[in-house]
């Protein structure tokens, strides 16, 4: 279990966050840059000292600022992965390794890095300098070093931002089996919602120096507690005022236009929903559905993801809608073209501004 | 000619300008002494002395700059204190101050009558006319030099990396000497050899401080002083071979291929 509360200023806003996680747990802070995510993890790892502080790995106490306990980095068992890797650039990938197996003799810690490299696919690199790396291997050798201490938290710093986009998939399932072994409390901080959703059991999200809601990835995508939150699911957010219309509310949207949600709510709200439960129709193609709420919009940007097509729209405000590239094909979907954004009110979820 | 390559020959000519006249005197030295008087006069029995005492007084000085300047420079790399500024700019002072009142201060403060003359007399410790006092003047001239490059090439060091050490259970002994000293050589090298060339020059602080006895404190520098007036010849002699070892000191640090321009980053 490791857990930490923290509070220090932090360039024009302060920092007060606590966070708990319990061992074989991974929680991913989640947040903009600067909201505070690294500041966090360098305290748990005594690389920042806070104004005020406690970081308790089991039952050692690694910080208290109160009680005057603050130990040096090199006493806390940490794995920390850096955004970088600071890998030793005058030192071969073994001997990065074996940087942190101190004390056994020099042919035991040898063998004992050679091991490691071996468990991340890297014994035939094992002499090389970081230098004639490439990106993955680079990772995978800071892996690798993080491990040696045989850590009692392990701290991963966006570990997969370093990595260009057709290495990240191999990296993040390495990751992914990586802290489903490693049986330690782990903290992952990104600022990608879908890495957490794909590395972490649990997320927090930051914003400002606080933690405004801690979930799984589904609990926040369901039920975002803030525009904020849901804007970092991916959701589309729709800022207008909210009033009773029979069972239902009505949100009035700035920009014209109104949406209605099974949610209760009153006065300035944010109405959200996700991009895959907005369908489209061509203007001309207008016929009864059970959808409630219809917006005019303007297509904006065509953008093929995967096996979906991500439509950017303009209605009263920016939105955006996912479809498979069948229908995408089939309403001949291009910048500029009129069409209607349709969503049922039960998938419409609001929160308070 | 376009704007661009009018500002080229601009700075074509400006540094044309500064390497005839940074080069002319020291090609002027080997030009006038001949390779033969050259030889010859260093059979002179002083001029061997002088040069003998120069590599081992200075190298001397250099090893206690590097051991004491190290650890310095990484102090004031590594920690924020107060004072830390004031620190270094009095790490600096001996730049600007001129030889011969570093030489007047270092009398005022170690000489017999000075501010610890007495305490340096108890101890049975001799300064002034000994060859241990040149040493003395050359680590207070030559000492910024290294400090200076080696506190440069410490704050260059990447603070991840000094960090990524830190977590993996080496203290900051440990971190200075495994990461600290392999990832600031080129600078530590390049400071040494810049403390070694100046302290190779020094004149007027030995001169004020040690005097220039033969043998004992009298370096070539203080050597070639001596010959000025009545043997011109010898004085050239010394001068060139001065200038050769300074020149091979400072060949000999140069990275290949000239280091780093502006830009390189980009590759």
């Amino acid at each position: 279990m490791l857990a930490l509360d923290a509070r220090a200023r932090l360039g024009d806003f302060d920092l007060d966050a606590a966070l708990a996680v319990p061992g074989g747990e991974c929680l991913a802070l989640v947040g903009p840059s600067g909201a505070g995510k690294s500041t966090l993890l360098r305290v748990a790892a005594g690389l920042l000292r806070p104004q005020y502080g406690v970081v308790r790995c089991g039952d050692q106490l690694w910080l208290d600022t109160a009680g005057g306990v603050d130990l040096p980095p090199d006493r806390r068992r940490v794995g920390f992965l850096f955004q970088d890797y600071a890998l030793f650039g005058h030192l071969s990938a073994w001997r990065n390794v074996a940087y942190g197996l101190a004390g056994s003799g020099r042919a035991e810690r040898r063998r004992r890095a050679h091991e490691l490299l071996e468990r991340f696919d890297l014994l035939d690199r094992a002499d090389a300098r970081p230098a004639t790396l490439s990106g993955g291997e680079r990772q995978r050798v800071a892996l690798a070093r993080a491990l040696a201490r045989d850590p009692a938290v392990l701290l991963l710093d966006e570990p997969l931002s370093a990595l260009d986009a057709s290495t990240r998939s191999r990296a993040s399932r390495e990751l992914l089996e990586l802290i489903g072994t490693a049986r330690v409390p782990t903290v992952v901080v990104t600022h990608d919602f879908e890495q957490a959703a794909l590395l972490a059991d649990r997320i927090a999200v930051l914003a400002s120096g606080a933690i405004v809601q801690t979930g799984t990835a589904s609990e926040l995508a369901a039920r975002p507690r803030s525009a904020f939150v849901a804007d970092l699911t991916g959701a589309v957010v729709l800022l207008g005022t909210a009033g009773r219309d029979g069972d239902l509310t009505r949100v009035d949207l700035e920009g014209g236009g109104s949406v209605a949600s099974t949610d209760e709510a009153t006065g300035p709200v944010a109405a959200t929903v996700h991009p895959w439960e907005v369908t489209l129709e061509r203007e001309a193609a207008r016929h009864e559905d059970s959808a409630r709420n219809r917006l005019g919009v303007e297509v904006t940007s065509v953008t093929t993801v995967g096996n979906r097509v991500r439509v950017g729209l303009l209605g009263p405000q920016p939105m955006a809608a996912e479809l498979t590239g069948a229908a995408a094909a089939g309403l001949a979907l291009a910048p500029g073209v009129r069409a209607v954004a349709v969503f049922k009110a039960t998938a419409t979820r609001l929160v308070n501004r | 000619m376009s704007r661009g390559a009018a500002f080229t020959a601009l700075l074509t000519a400006a540094l044309a300008v500064v390497l005839t006249f940074l080069a002319l005197p020291l090609v002027a030295i080997f030009l006038d002494v001949g390779p033969g008087r050259l030889v010859a006069s260093l059979d002179d029995q002083g001029s061997v002395e002088a040069l003998v005492l120069s590599l081992r007084v200075t190298l001397v000085a250099l090893a206690v700059i590097v051991a004491l300047g190290t650890p310095t420079a990484w102090l004031l790399a590594t920690r924020s204190f107060r004072g830390r500024t004031l620190a270094i700019t009095l790490v600096e002072l001996p730049l600007v101050v001129p030889p011969a009142v570093a030489g007047i201060g270092l009398l005022a403060a170690l000489g017999p009558r000075g501010l610890l003359g007495p305490a340096l007399d108890r101890a049975g410790v001799e300064l002034v006319f000994q060859t241990a006092g040149v040493v003395v003047a050359l680590v207070f001239v030559a000492s910024p030099f290294y400090i200076r490059q080696a506190l440069a090439a410490f704050t260059a060091l990447d603070p991840t990396v000094i960090e990524a050490s830190r977590t993996l259970g080496a203290g900051d002994a440990r971190t200075f000497a495994r990461v600290g000293l392999p990832g600031a050589r080129a600078g530590l090298v390049a400071g040494g050899a810049l403390a070694w060339g100046r302290a190779l020059g020094e004149f007027g602080a030995t001169l004020v401080f040690a005097g220039s006895l033969g043998g004992v404190t009298q370096t070539a520098p203080l050597a070639i002083y001596g010959r000025f007036a009545d043997d011109f010849t010898g004085a050239l002699a010394l001068s060139a071979v001065l200038v050769a070892v300074s020149g091979a000191i400072l060949l000999a640090v140069k990275p290949a291929g000239g280091g780093r321009v502006l830009g390189d980053a980009r590759a």
